[in-house]
């Protein structure tokens, strides 16, 4: 869990775009929107496509994300309990 | 008789160079855009998370809009004006690319959002927080003509105070901003000679 949980830290670096931000500097309970990292709508949709593309996972109802969004602590057990590669 | 109008200031971005008043403040031996825009902004300690995630376009645009309104009020009833040859497409492109495998079908909202040339100018009113009325055109080339009699109609009719006129063009590693701003007291006046001359400095 913890390899998952820094491997997504990377990623959300990475496709977000988040620049001067090092895996580091992510807690695993800091929000992910509103002030922890300030993610916005658009980053949202991103993350569901990571979550297509990374692990197999598609998002049939997207008000889920709420919940899996939370940290990386939610996004991991969610991944863990639902991936498909 | 007509009401005269000024160009207070512009800037110019191109060829890794940016020019304030066709003085150059910064200058980069970067090898692409990407790096050197990234620079140009943080040369002038631009604290703001959103331009990563911009376009390259927007970027382009966003960083003569720094340099041009930088250490300068704000004018919350500032109209913008911007044009340029390619419109989107270089997002288009990019867009075009995440979607031609079947197989690994995975279009990017990031860049999609991006698929509209005029979103540049959105992220320059909300950068500045100016509020007036913003167009976006896509023509052959810079159209001096075209810009100064909107400018002036904004100004005249009273829709704006001050307006923000600029050629913001790039396609791949191809670019080229002007950009001004247009007020009633000024530096140059604000005639089409002198607007065409800005794109010749």
């Amino acid at each position: 869990m913890e390899e998952l949980k820094e491997e997504l830290k990377g990623k959300i670096i990475e496709v977000l775009n988040l620049e001067d931000i090092e895996v580091s500097d992510i807690n695993d309970d800091d929000s992910l929107f509103g002030d922890g990292l300030g993610l916005d709508s658009i980053d949202a949709l991103e993350l569901i496509v990571l979550l297509d593309k990374g692990y197999g996972i598609k998002l049939s109802d997207p008000k889920q994300g709420k919940a899996i969004f939370e940290s990386i602590n939610t996004m991991a057990d969610f991944i863990s309990k639902n991936r498909t590669k | 008789m007509a009401e005269t109008f000024y160009i207070s200031a512009y800037t110019t971005v191109f060829d890794r160079q940016v020019a304030i008043n066709g003085e150059v403040v910064y200058s980069s031996e970067a090898s692409s855009f990407a790096t050197f825009v990234k620079e140009a902004v943080k040369n002038i300690q631009v604290d703001y998370p959103k331009f990563y995630k911009m376009d390259n376009l927007s970027k382009l645009t966003f960083t003569a809009g720094e340099y041009l309104l930088r250490n300068r009020a704000t004018v919350e009833d500032t109209a913008v004006i911007l044009a340029n040859r390619s419109g989107s497409l270089d997002t288009d492109s990019r867009h075009w690319e995440t979607i031609q495998d079947e197989t690994n079908y995975y279009p990017s909202p990031a860049i999609f959002v991006y698929t509209l040339a005029n979103i540049c100018a959105g992220e320059l009113c909300i950068r500045h927080h100016l509020l007036a009325e913003n167009a976006f055109f896509v023509s052959d080339g810079y159209d001096a003509e075209s810009l100064h009699a909107y400018a002036a109609y904004l100004l005249l009719s009273g829709k704006a105070s001050r307006v923000l006129c600029g050629w913001v063009e790039l396609f791949g590693e191809e670019y080229k901003a002007v950009m001004y701003t247009v007020e009633r007291t000024g530096i140059l006046p604000h005639t089409i000679e002198q607007i065409d001359q800005l794109f010749l400095i």
